[in-house]
């Protein structure tokens, strides 16, 4: 027995939420007495695979081959289910990240087992009973759902569990599991990445402004206070769907979920669409000239003002900040 | 081309969530239930691809009959014809294997699903749908074009996206991006009455998971109030007191 976590690189680095789910992977491990055993593939330096046992794994298989560099889905489902056979993983984990979510159905159906995806906390397991907490109805709500199958299947949502370290070296293998010709169906041409930009997804601060900003022309000062912060932008609807601003940009409901430790929103309503998508932040700061904006209600922290006043004001104290620290 | 586009029955996002039953079964008193949007989104460009004469639409719903108000508007919306499996959706597993089961042998070029459904979220249908049928999958699609036999897609990824080539079939799911949602003309909500709407009975597919209980996220404690000159206090503490700076 042993419990698997598949560890995703971007362009052959580790990112954050690759080392939460490790540290996830190793708690389950310890709720049911086992190794935990990572999986790698791509081309990932030999140090970098060794210490992902910094985060708790004690083995990591590493399965190098250019054919593999980039993702490609179906390939990298069966090399998953051979190694969770390989290693008779009875749970196996990887990140929700949007990689996570083509790969862990796939993984799922080919070892028949039962898939939960979205979690945020650990397993419970009382009297051979496995429950995980996930997230439903678009952050309004938690479903704890049953895992029934011999062979689990978690997904664990991204910024929602603490990364721990250690000391420990994990032992690197090689791995070359045989691939068939129909497992690469799909083929990257390009990756395209914003660079110098932190990745919403990812983020751990984020500043994101709506309708009260006016038009796109007065982003600048969304921009610099989100440089400044080190955080990552995003908006509301209707500034996607208008096209003030990229759709990667768009959280809520029927955009992307985020769950940073700081939200700061800024001349938007907070209607409960928007706030489907953000309500899991840690600490949310609201900027509306209206007094009675929902978003109020859900906020930690709250200045009733003009954002072209406060906005600018707001820089130069988070600079002075800086300076200082 | 015939597309097979997979839509789901959600409750309106502007619904307040409420659990019943010793929070075991969502309350739908009041609550309305609407297509899902990103379903929307899949259906506008599987009819965009289809104009025309270039093709079909298919629509099938793994449902009750209540569903049927949802179906009838994916049909007003443009879809050709539509067909229900008769079952409650269990879960994602359950509703991927009725899908296969239907799609195995009818030749469908393409599979549009939602990026993911508005109430369970889980953005697994497509994925599943793609192994099951031993097909590619590509989730979370933001730009879908095809030339002949072959398809460019444009994936979301943390932090930009990921060109793609895929030869059809394949599944997709669709994100904001694919295209724009299309409201249903009087022709449209006219000839939908009378367009196909298949019934078919579900088969039996092994139960993996269970939906055991429900909660709603802990209210949060008040807001503190500040003036709107007061952003070096503000700032003071995010650092001091959230420690999130
Ligand atoms: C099916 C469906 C799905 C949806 N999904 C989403 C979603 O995923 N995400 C989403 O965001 N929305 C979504 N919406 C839209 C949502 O209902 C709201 O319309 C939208 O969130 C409002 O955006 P906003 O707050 O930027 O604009 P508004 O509601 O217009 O609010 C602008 C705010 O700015 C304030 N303001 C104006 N000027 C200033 C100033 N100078 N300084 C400070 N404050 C100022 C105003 O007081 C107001 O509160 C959805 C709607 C539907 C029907
Ligand atoms: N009951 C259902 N019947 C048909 N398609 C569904 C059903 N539920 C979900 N889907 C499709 O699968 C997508 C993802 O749903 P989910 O995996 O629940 O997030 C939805 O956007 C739909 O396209």
């Amino acid at each position: 027995m042993s419990v698997l976590v598949y560890v995703e690189n971007a362009g052959g680095k580790f990112k954050k939420s690759t080392f939460e789910v490790v540290s996830y992977a190793a708690a389950v491990s310890k709720q049911l007495n086992t190794d935990l055993i990572a999986i790698s593939i791509g081309n990932v330096e030999q140090s970098d695979l060794s210490n992902i046992g910094n985060y708790g794994a004690k083995k990591i298989l590493n399965v190098s081959n250019d054919q593999l560099k980039t993702f490609v889905n179906q390939a990298y489902a069966s090399i998953i289910a051979e190694a969770a056979k390989k290693e008779s993983a009875s749970v196996v984990i990887l990140s929700n990240s949007f990689t996570g979510k083509g790969l862990s159905p796939r993984v799922a159906v080919k070892l028949g087992a039962g898939l939960v995806d979205a979690a945020v906390e650990l397993p419970k397991i009382e009297n051979n009973v496995f429950t995980v907490k996930r997230t439903a109805f678009s952050g309004k709500a938690f479903a704890t759902v049953e895992l029934t199958s011999a062979i689990k299947v978690i997904a664990l949502n991204p910024n929602s569990y603490q990364i721990n370290e250690s000391n420990d070296v994990a032992v690197v293998e090689n791995f070359a599991p045989e691939l068939n010709d129909s497992d690469f169906g799909t083929m990257v041409s390009e990756i395209v990445r914003a660079s110098d930009k932190i990745a919403l997804p990812d983020a751990e601060l984020v500043v994101s402004a709506g309708r009260g900003m006016k038009g796109p022309e007065n982003w600048a000062m969304i921009e610099e206070l989100a440089k400044t912060l080190g955080a990552a932008t995003a908006c509301s609807k209707p500034i996607s769907d208008a096209g003030w601003r990229p759709h990667e940009e768009h959280v809520g409901q029927t955009g992307i979920a985020v769950s940073p430790n700081l939200y700061i929103a800024i001349g938007i309503s907070g209607a409960i669409q928007h706030l489907a998508g953000v309500s899991s932040s840690k600490t949310i700061v609201v900027i509306n000239k209206d007094p009675e904006a929902p978003f109020f209600k859900v906020a930690d922290y709250g200045i009733v003002g003009d954002a072209f006043d406060v906005v600018p004001k707001l820089i130069d104290a988070v600079k002075a900040y800086k300076a200082h620290s | 081309m015939k597309i097979l586009v997979c839509i789901s029955n959600v409750p309106d996002t502007t619904a307040k969530i409420s659990f019943s039953g010793d929070n075991t079964q969502f309350n739908t008193t009041g609550v309305q239930y609407i297509l899902n949007p990103y379903d929307e989104i899949a259906l506008a460009r599987a009819i965009e691809l289809t104009e025309n004469g270039k093709g079909t639409v298919t629509v099938i719903h793994v449902g009750d009959i209540n569903s049927e108000p949802t179906i009838r508007k994916a049909l007003a919306i443009g879809a050709d014809d539509a067909v229900r499996v008769n079952s409650a959706p269990r879960d994602a597993y359950f509703v991927s294997s009725q899908i296969a089961h239907y799609a195995k042998e009818k030749g469908f070029d393409l599979i549009l699903t939602g990026r993911e459904s508005i109430d369970y979220n889980g953005s697994q249908i497509a994925a599943m749908l793609g192994e099951l049928l031993n097909i590619p999958s590509i989730s979370i699609v933001k730009k879908i074009d095809i030339d002949g036999s072959k398809a460019n897609v444009v994936r979301e990824i943390e932090g930009g996206k990921e060109i793609l080539n895929v030869s059809l079939p394949f599944v997709a799911s669709c994100a904001e991006g694919v295209a724009e949602p299309k409201i249903p003309n009087m022709r449209g909500i006219m000839s939908a009455r009378t367009k196909t709407l298949d019934v078919i009975e579900a088969v039996s597919v092994d139960e993996l998971v269970k939906f055991t209980s429900y909660s709603v996220p802990a209210p949060r404690g008040s807001v503190t109030m500040l003036l709107d000159n007061e952003v070096e206090k503000l700032v003071n503490l995010l650092h001091t007191e959230a420690k999130v700076i």
